[in-house]
């Protein structure tokens, strides 16, 4: 029911993972949080030509996940907004707006 | 030595519509670099799906944005007809596409309309708008508003156009295509709005990929991607290549949505042909339980509907990945190492839209 693949893994592979895809040819397409019951889940897609692919990551409320901004520039703006709206704590992002991309009254309203 | 300095462009601009800040990093005359800020107008509609049914929140899909309001309409229910499993039938998708196409040379022309605005050639804008007008005005026969509300809803769409609607249309577009060739001769061979376009605004296309950009932007830049392609309405069903250029400045992106105007007029005509008679929706039962992904290709771009559905009324996540939010990283990549009176320029021709992207 979803187009491309889901391969769910822990957040220590996600680096590897993103730099085989990167080696790959893929671009990314969106780095999408949702909010389930024991924390977040994190999808990264990735697109070539007009085939789809995803990485899934759950995380707790606290756990703290590596940016991918390093290997995927444009990144940057998808992990700063998941931190201003999830408060998902990402790591090493470059550029990090520490919570200041939207300027939203209430801090982070999805949570 | 070149003395840098930080110059603020926006939130409000002359040439922004809608807020967008940057701070431009300057070596006297030269932009270095530019780190962007948006968030002024953010209003959170993603989160309203906890607030409204499945069938409800196609309305606050449709408020995106008001240029793209039909497609983001369309891009959600087709999202949640897929996990649902739900045939729409075959008029409907064709309405859909028609409807598309109509938006995509109404976005297109309004797009026209500001660049030539931010160029000084005032007759240039109102010739572009008083053409717009006119698919406007078809938007207003056809659905009953200038901006395309609550004709898309989970299982088809809820206004038909009959065959009298449809031939008047198609004498409108033959006369707009006319008009549109002559204003298109001025926007590309004109030589002080060349002046301004041509040699301005590179990107490679390795960068346009690196860079994860999508639409017009893109295809300026070689890269032959259109989500079209995937099959989703009744694009499976009419002939069209993706439209390109190999240079990959401003000129040609003008030039890649000028043509992409002419392609829309030629798939509306193909699906006027080829449009079947019969329902234009079928009743939706039960509540959606799944996932699912849906690509659409908007005047800017690839736009990607995330829905995520619990088998309740309510929605666990419904997700918009707009074409300007993926587009500006590319924009920033572009600023660098261009003139400072290039700036506002170089940021029309990637045709943002706050309103999408603050969504």
């Amino acid at each position: 029911m979803i187009d491309g693949e889901v391969l769910t893994i822990g957040p220590g592979d996600l680096i590897p993972h993103v730099l085989q895809i990167k080696h790959d040819g893929y671009r990314l397409i969106q780095i999408c949080a949702t909010t389930v019951k024991d924390g977040y889940e994190l999808t990264y897609s990735f697109g070539r030509d007009n085939e789809m692919a995803h990485l899934r990551l759950q995380v707790g409320p606290y756990a703290q996940v590596m940016s991918i901004s390093n290997i995927y520039e444009p990144a940057f703006l998808y992990e700063n907004e998941i931190t201003d709206l999830f408060g998902v704590p990402i790591q090493l992002i470059s550029p990090d707006y520490k919570g200041k991309l939207y300027r939203i009254e209430q801090q982070t309203p999805f949570k | 030595m070149a003395t840098r300095s930080v110059v603020p462009f926006g939130p409000q601009h002359p040439v922004l519509p809608e807020p967008i800040h940057l701070d431009l990093v300057l070596e006297d005359e030269k932009v270095v670099e530019a780190v962007p800020s948006i968030g002024f107008v953010h209003r959170g509609l993603e989160k309203l799906v906890e607030k409204k049914d499945f069938h409800e929140y196609v309305y606050v899909a449709e408020r995106i944005c008001g240029i793209c309001s039909f497609m983001h309409g369309m891009g959600y229910c087709e999202a949640v007809e897929r996990i649902m499993k739900v045939e729409v039938p075959e008029r409907a998708s064709y309405l859909r596409t028609i409807w598309c196409e109509m938006s995509r040379i109404h976005s297109h022309l309004l797009w026209l309309g500001l660049l030539a605005d931010a160029f000084g050639f005032e007759s240039l804008f109102m010739q572009s708008w008083r053409l717009r007008e006119k698919i406007l005005d078809m938007f207003e026969v056809s659905t009953g508003g200038r901006v395309i509300f609550s004709v898309n809803k989970i299982g088809g769409v809820r206004k038909d156009m009959d065959g009298e609607m449809l031939k008047s249309f198609l004498a409108l577009f033959d006369e707009m295509e006319k008009e549109l060739r002559i204003l298109s001769k001025t926007f590309l061979n004109d030589y002080a709005v060349n002046s301004r376009l041509r040699d301005v605004g590179f990107l490679t296309k390795e960068q346009a990929h690196d860079f994860g950009t999508v639409g017009p932007f893109m295809r300026a830049s070689g890269i032959a991607r259109d989500t079209r392609k995937l099959g989703y309405a009744a694009y499976p069903d009419l002939d069209f290549e993706p439209i390109t250029s190999e240079v990959g400045d401003c000129y040609a992106r003008t030039d890649v949505r000028i043509r992409e105007i002419f392609q829309s007029f030629d798939l509306i005509r193909q699906a006027a042909g080829k449009i079947p008679g019969g329902e234009i929706a079928v009743p939706v039962k039960g509540f959606p339980d799944g996932e699912h992904f849906m690509r659409v290709e908007q005047p800017r771009g690839e736009a990607v509907y995330y829905v995520k559905a619990n088998g309740t009324k309510f929605l666990d996540r419904m997700r918009v990945r707009t074409p300007t939010f993926a587009n500006l990283p590319g924009m920033l990549e572009t600023l660098k190492g261009c003139q400072l009176a290039d700036v506002p320029i170089l940021i029309l021709t990637i045709d943002p839209c706050i309103s999408c992207t603050e969504r």
